[in-house]
């Protein structure tokens, strides 16, 4: 059930034909099954409208003379049409379902494949829960839209004109003066659904106030009440809620009186139908039964009218769906992959950046996070990055990984610009580590291995193993196979950790990028755990780690110090402590505090 | 029905009961007209005149123009008291949550509080609204037609009232089944929008780790579970209609073949099987109405449970029975030996200090120290769970809630402005939201130059649907927003965390005049704001470890000393990346 409805969701036209066109789109691998269930709606609509039919028959032939035998056959016969009307509304239904569910399907995995080559920078600009509406409830509308809004539509207009051809040849001068009534009927459902529209479109506005006002007045609820402004808060709700009583009470008018007026249109003819048939039977002209069937054609006739009004708020929804589906599909994709990439069986893991500006936002003048940043890193070196916060250190391994491309300037691996290579293959020689573990719904092992089905359960406990995580896992009830709880709420920030080392180990990357930034509370036998997973990590492969922890900075080859995104020192950890530049003022910030707990 | 709503709707008797009225007249006026038409075919049948024809033509438009008129009415009485009861609740429910605590906000999800105030009412609404409607209505319509069917043929009414049940029967069992299978459609559409949302959340490990065929194949095969299971509950469903219509029609059958013999032998006229023929066609709809209603009151009640859990939630701090009123507070402030546990997790133990009336307070400490919690005890954000919080000696508990918030502004971390003009915002506090206040108060939090420079100065909207301020200035913004109440008790928690050091030092400038004659609690990491100080209070892991002046605290070369340390060095590393070109 939607919860989540915004603004955005306040609705325009009902019909929109380039939106249309573009959803038939999705409908046409189906259109066998769209084209036989017109078929048979088309059959239902007949077989439906046979019931008066009979009624005259029965009358006129059997009731009226006395002659009660063949009567059965009649009825039987109105039996069989009711049997086949049955099971050709049945089929009819479930093919567009099935037609429905398809299209549904296809559109969603599009979407998804879509969203799936969208960059990082794409998500941090758009919030998840928005995403999560579209490939639900978004595509839930146009699904209502194909199954009933559009058949629906269709098989009412069907039987209206089924009932007109019927009447037509019943008696075509008793069928024209029933119809005395249609064009006022037309006119009046015309105006009504332009006022009903306008009333379902204020209810929507004044109900998404209405949650716009509550979701800040939850959230800021506080400020509310320390400043004492209840009182003037409740007014304010009930002003807005007084305005959705209205729109409410503006729409439940416009209903109140659209039924009784058709109603009363619908006595009308058959008022006309009693004057006017009656009189044409009493002269003879026409026979009774004739008289009965007309006058239960014309009750079934007004009913299609009047859903047909009320399918349009199906129609208005879908459209505004429709549109926000297609906005997101053509977004463009702004990390692309080559047209002919660099492949590479294995990558020996140099990587060199060379003049490299970047910036998050599009306009970057302001906010460089990387100004001119050139290094190179030897096949197998470790590495550590250090920096105050915010010096630009996470931006490394988004560019390595290809999150982001630079502005200006080239990052390459193994000499290749990173550009030139497929992502997914780029990405499947790197390891990442990052500090803030996301854990998916499934079992321990499922994190581990992620989708790669080819490494085997044998692999995941050798890796959990390598990095000092089995420990933990095993005793854990289930062990690999436990199911991890929202998220991992129930595991420490420690074990997580572990869990992520195994998850990037278990991949076999030839470059590792850690990014152990953000201090958290580990405790210390899982502090020393992790602290000896890093150094085997680390063994044999090139690694860039963006490191707080002590023990990291001490032991890898290089060290190279970002500030106020340049490269500002580097060397070793001894080198640049004797040096008494910015690395020394960073150690004494951020890493003497660990040395002196080490210490005691 | 539960007890509360039982009172909402007995508060709009009078429209319901009109409603019944008007509904029992609407009911007798429609089972006349089959009763207009069986004259009109008997008449026919007869050789009556002409002009009688006419004559019930007009009857019968008449009867079905008062009718309309008649069910205008009834429509706008009863439907319109739904929606009146809507409204009335969603106002209570507002109104509640405006005297709920800051902790059940914290433990509530805010989505989940909404989906109440909109979702769940909204089924409410029909409850009261179509379902009190149509289930009387069914039950007028279903003894009118069914005595005058009765009245006409007893064996041909015993007929029909033996198919007819089948609708209810067929709508039951189907019923029940579409259900299930609903509730399994519903639980996959919350699998694939979990997946969905796992899957955005975590995009950089799926990236990282080249997963997305694999994320799209695990996506795939839960997206087709959704479309089988979809697809099941169609089979089911898709032949409720259906049936409807075959038995409805087969009643028809039934009558048209008992009934033609009735007249055949003389027992009934034809105009009578025509009759009985409208009376069938009018029952339907009550019929199928009978499973719809029924849906339609069990949702309505379970949503009203689900308002109702809110609406019986107990604020836990509230207005006591007997409040002090003090004309106005000096501000001293005493904590006696306050702890304080969140969740079962201590936050504050063992606090005790006091604050003289006009005392310049800064707290100190580490993230997670219990800095927070601790100065959202004086305006009852919280209560301890042990010991007690004093203003001017008065347990806080004691003092009547609005005279005890209106004495303090206070500064929140986070700084939340409301989509409002600026001048809405900063007199935010203010009865009836003098202007004049609000701008003195933007210009002691030096807000008042950028807000001379937005086109529309003090009329600019803010927040989600107006301008975005930078982080600067909306702290600044929620500075004067505090300052404008003239609060006797000043608290700034973190407030100066966005703006850069001089603007720091021109605000702290300007509320030095306005801290003077009022107790202030500072919550800082900058040294420089907090120095000044007349008393720093130094936090760690929820108690107080060391407490002083800045010179004796740094003498004594504890936790403090160590903070001071640090902010020179990052100052001294901000100092070298002005230096940077």
């Amino acid at each position: 059930m939607s919860t989540a409805f915004h603004e955005d969701e306040i609705i325009g036209a009902a019909y929109d034909a380039r939106l249309m066109r573009r959803l038939m789109g999705y409908v046409r691998p189906y259109r066998a099954a769209v084209a036989l269930a017109v078929v048979l709606l088309l059959l239902t609509s007949a077989a439906s409208l046979v019931g008066p039919y009979i009624v005259r028959i029965a009358i006129d032939e059997h009731i009226t003379p006395g002659r009660l035998e063949g009567l059965g056959v009649v009825i039987l016969a109105y039996l069989g049409a009711l049997a086949a009307a049955f099971i050709l509304r049945y089929a009819q239904t479930y093919m567009m379902a099935r037609v429905g569910q398809h299209a549904m399907y296809d559109l969603r995995m599009e979407l998804l494949t879509h969203l799936q080559r969208l960059s990082v920078g794409f998500y941090t600009r758009h919030p998840v829960g928005r995403l999560v509406t579209r490939v639900t409830n978004d595509i839930e509308a146009l699904n209502e839209m194909i199954t009933q809004g559009v058949v629906a539509i269709f098989g009412d207009l069907v039987t209206l004109v089924g009932i007109v051809a019927i009447l037509l040849y019943l008696d075509w001068r008793l069928a024209l003066a029933t119809m005395l009534v249609l064009p006022v009927i037309i006119l009046f459902t015309a105006r009504f659904r332009a006022v009903a529209r306008e009333a379902y479109r204020a209810i929507r506005v004044r109900l998404a106030r209405i949650n716009a006002f509550l979701n800040e007045h939850i959230m800021g609820m506080g400020i509310v009440q320390l400043f004492g402004r209840e009182a003037r808060e409740q007014a304010r709700f009930e002003e807005l809620n007084r305005e959705h009583l209205a729109a409410g009470m503006a729409s439940l008018r416009s209903f109140a009186i659209f039924h009784p007026v058709v109603g009363a249109m619908s006595a009308v003819a058959v008022a006309i139908i009693i004057a006017y048939g009656g009189a044409q039977a009493l002269a003879g002209t026409i026979s009774v039964g004739l008289v009965v069937a007309f006058v239960q054609y014309a009750q079934r006739f007004f009913e299609p009218i009047e859903d047909l009004a009320e399918k349009y708020n199906i129609l208005q929804a879908a459209m505004a769906s429709a549109e926000r589906l297609f906005r997101l599909l053509d977004e463009p994709v702004e990390v692309e992959d080559p047209p002919a990439p660099v492949r590479a069986d294995r990558v020996r893991g140099e990587i060199e950046f060379r003049g490299v500006w970047f910036a998050y936002e599009s306009a970057p003048e302001h906010d460089w996070v990387l100004r001119d940043v050139s290094f190179h890193i030897r096949a197998g070196e470790s590495v550590a990055f250090v920096g105050h916060t915010g010096a630009g250190k996470s931006s490394i391994i988004n560019l390595i990984t290809r999150f982001y491309d630079p502005q200006q300037g080239c990052v390459q691996v193994d000499g290749h610009d990173v550009r030139r290579w497929d992502q997914r293959e780029l990405r499947r020689h790197i390891g990442l580590v990052l500090q803030d573990v996301f854990l998916f719904a499934g079992t321990i092992e499922d994190n581990i291995r992620l989708g790669t089905s080819s490494i085997t359960s044998e692999q995941v406990r050798r890796a959990a193993e390598f990095v000092n995580a089995a420990r933990f896992i095993e005793r854990i009830p289930d062990g690999y196979q436990a199911q991890v709880q929202e998220r991992g709420a129930t595991l420490s920030v420690g074990q997580k950790q572990l869990i992520a080392f195994a998850r990037a180990i278990v991949h076999n990357p030839d470059v590792l990028l850690v990014l152990d930034e953000a201090t958290s509370s580990v405790d210390t036998d899982t502090e020393i755990l992790i602290q000896d997973a890093l150094g085997r990590v680390m063994q044999n492969r090139t690694s860039i780690i963006i490191a707080h922890r002590l023990s990291t900075i001490q032991h890898v080859d290089r060290i190279l110090v970002i500030h106020k995104g340049r490269i500002a020192e580097e060397g070793t950890h001894r080198e640049l402590l004797a040096r008494g530049g910015i690395y020394t003022k960073l150690y004494q910030l951020q890493y003497r505090d660990q040395e002196m707990r080490h210490d005691t | 029905m539960s007890r509360r709503l039982h009172a909402y709707v007995l508060g709009h008797r009078r429209a319901y009961l009109i409603g019944f009225a008007l509904s029992l007249l609407s009911t007798g006026l429609s089972v006349t007209n089959p009763w207009v038409l069986r004259l009109a075919v008997d008449g026919i049948r007869s050789g009556a005149a002409p002009r009688l024809l006419v004559g019930l033509a007009a009857a019968y438009v008449g009867i079905a123009l008062t009718g309309g008129f008649i069910r205008y009415h009834w429509r706008m009485k009863m439907l319109g008291a739904g929606r009146r009861i809507e409204y009335e609740i969603r106002n209570d429910y507002f109104a509640h949550l405006q005297r709920m605590h800051q902790a059940f906000f914290q433990h509530t999800r805010t989505g989940d509080l909404m989906a109440r105030a909109i979702n769940d009412l909204n089924t409410i609404s029909r409850l009261v609204g179509v379902g009190i409607m149509h289930s009387f209505n069914t039950i007028f319509m279903f003894t009118a037609a069914g005595t005058l069917m009765f009245a006409i043929d007893r064996p041909l009414a015993l007929v029909v009232l033996g198919i007819l049940p089948l609708v209810s029967l067929v709508f039951v069992l189907l019923g029940r089944r579409i259900h299930r299978q609903y509730e399994q459609v519903q639980e996959q559409f919350s699998t694939l929008s979990a997946r969905a949302q796992e899957n955005f959340s975590g995009i950089r490990v799926v990236k990282a780790f080249a997963q997305e065929s694999a994320e799209i194949a695990t996506f795939g095969a839960i997206n087709r579970e959704y479309m089988t299971r979809s697809l099941r509950l169609a089979r089911t469903s898709g032949a409720l209609w259906p049936a409807m219509t075959l038995i409805l029609g087969g009643a028809a059958a039934a009558v048209l073949w008992q009934g033609g013999q009735a007249v055949v032998a003389g027992r009934i006229t034809l105009g009578q099987l025509v009759q009985f023929f409208g009376y069938l066609m009018m029952l339907s709809w009550p019929m199928i109405a009978l499973g719809w209603v029924a849906t339609i009151v069990q949702q309505g009640l379970a949503s009203m449970r689900r308002i109702e859990t809110i609406l019986d939630s107990r604020p836990v701090i509230a207005e006591p029975p007997d409040p002090v009123r003090p004309e106005r507070l000096r501000g001293e402030i005493e904590f006696r030996d306050v702890s304080f546990a969140y969740n079962g997790v201590p936050v504050l133990r063992g606090i005790n200090l006091r604050i003289p009336g006009g005392a310049t307070v800064a707290i100190v400490g580490p993230t997670g120290s219990g800095k927070t919690t601790l100065v959202s005890l004086i305006p009852r954000l919280f209560d301890p769970t042990g010991g007690a919080v004093l203003v001017d000696g008065i347990d806080v508990r004691r003092l009547s809630l609005p005279v005890l918030r209106g004495s303090i502004g206070l500064v929140p971390q986070e700084s939340f402005l409301f989509s409002d003009t600026l001048e809405g915002n900063l007199a935010f506090g203010l009865e009836g939201g003098d202007g004049s206040r609000a701008r003195e108060a933007a210009e002691t939090a030096r807000l008042a130059p950028e807000i001379a420079g937005f086109p529309l100065g003090y009329q600019t909207v803010v927040g989600e649907r107006g301008v975005t301020l930078s982080g600067g200035q909306k702290q600044r913004a929620t500075i004067a927003r505090a300052l404008a109440r003239d609060p006797g008790i000043l608290i700034l928690d973190d407030a100066l965390s966005s703006v850069d050091t001089r603007t720091e030092e021109e605000i702290l400038q300007a509320l030095r005049r306005f801290m003077a004659t009022r107790t202030s609690l500072i919550i800082s990491h900058r040294i420089s704001t907090v120095r000044g100080a007349d008393l720093i209070v130094v936090l760690g892991d929820g108690r107080i470890v060391e407490q002083g002046t800045h010179d004796a605290l740094l003498a004594a070369g504890g936790l403090y000393a160590d903070l001071y340390q640090k902010q020179l060095l990052k100052e001294a590393l901000e100092a070298d990346e002005a230096s940077t070109p």
